[in-house]
């Protein structure tokens, strides 16, 4: 009895993420009614970063910012904005940090470069192998 | 060239452990700055967001004289901590606005009243949307405006007594 009590009271505590009395953004926990629509609106959330709770995607995250950020996004989609426009408008304003997503930065050069040498070094490797067993 | 090579993994894995180690031990920076400081304040058009404070659009920003832009909210505890430090930097003669997140109108109220209101214009953004567009990730954050509406400075977090002179070091160089 004593343990139902206890769980019932867990039931009534505030989520400690509830930064303000306002009711949730109209599209932050609401799907687009087109399917296509919201395909591509939780694609771009899911790479988009939060920036209350900072390593987590704004679709995965409780805080109000992140739910704002998502009826935004949702809104901007059906009023016809592609995604890779909204990326750009938030990197414009928070950095490249905010979008999880890779961009070409001469910076990440190397990254995109790592596979490429990493299968070079290989086939050379290879090669040896191959070149001393024929000789042997 | 063969003796070399065996050295290179132990090489590399030290360099990764040295990586590791000053990503470890270097203190981490947090805080997101917006990249709109140098550029035009983005243009936006809020409704008021307290009951004797008229409502704030970009326009009432250029005026030819810098003034300070204060991202707040009633439910924002170093909000209230910052309160002084406002009302200290109106008393030197700053003309500041502000932009209430995701308020309403009483509780707004509210806490002008308990802690001061140093605000000539107070805009209400309920969904945070005039927040995104200034690149702000939170609450409190100030932003210095110069004359012409430019961003000149965000100053992130609560304002505390040992801000305040650098707040208006920052408004005479906006001029």
């Amino acid at each position: 009895m004593k343990l139902i009590l206890a769980f019932l009271c867990t039931l009534l505590t505030v989520p400690a993420f509830a930064q303000t009395a306002l009711p949730p953004a109209p599209w932050a926990d609401r799907q687009i009614p087109d399917p296509a629509q919201e395909r591509k609106a939780k694609a771009l959330m899911e790479t988009i970063r939060c920036l209350t709770c900072q390593s987590q995607s704004i679709a995965d995250s409780g805080a109000s910012m992140a739910g704002d950020m998502r009826s935004q996004i949702r809104e901007r989609i059906m009023a016809g904005e592609q995604p890779e426009a909204i990326r750009s408008w938030l990197i414009a304003r928070y950095g490249d940090w905010v979008s999880y997503e890779p961009t070409a930065a001469p910076i990440l050069w190397p990254l995109w470069a790592a596979p490429i040498l990493l299968l070079g070094l290989g086939l050379l490797l290879l090669r040896g192998r191959i070149k001393r067993r024929a000789r042997s | 060239m063969r003796k070399l090579l065996i050295w290179l993994p132990l090489i590399l894995f030290l360099a990764f452990v040295g990586l590791f180690a000053s990503g470890l031990f270097k203190p981490d920076d947090r805080v997101i700055h917006s990249r709109l400081v140098g550029q035009p304040l983005p243009a936006f058009t809020l409704p008021a967001a307290a009951s004797d404070r008229p409502a704030l659009a970009s326009v009432h920003m250029a005026t030819g004289k810098p003034r300070l832009l204060n991202i707040f909210a009633s439910w924002c505890v170093p909000c209230a901590a910052e309160a002084p430090q406002l009302m200290a930097l109106k008393e030197a003669g700053v003309e500041i606005d502000a932009i209430a997140i995701r308020d309403a109108r009483p509780d707004v109220d509210g806490f002008l009243q308990r802690y001061g209101n140093p605000y000539t214009r107070i805009g209400l953004d309920a969904r945070s949307a005039v927040q995104m567009a200034l690149g702000s990730s939170g609450v409190p954050e100030t932003f210095v405006i110069d004359g012409k509406g430019r961003i000149a400075y965000q100053h992130i977090g609560d304002i505390r007594a040992d801000d305040v002179s650098m707040i208006l070091d920052r408004l005479k160089d906006a001029q």
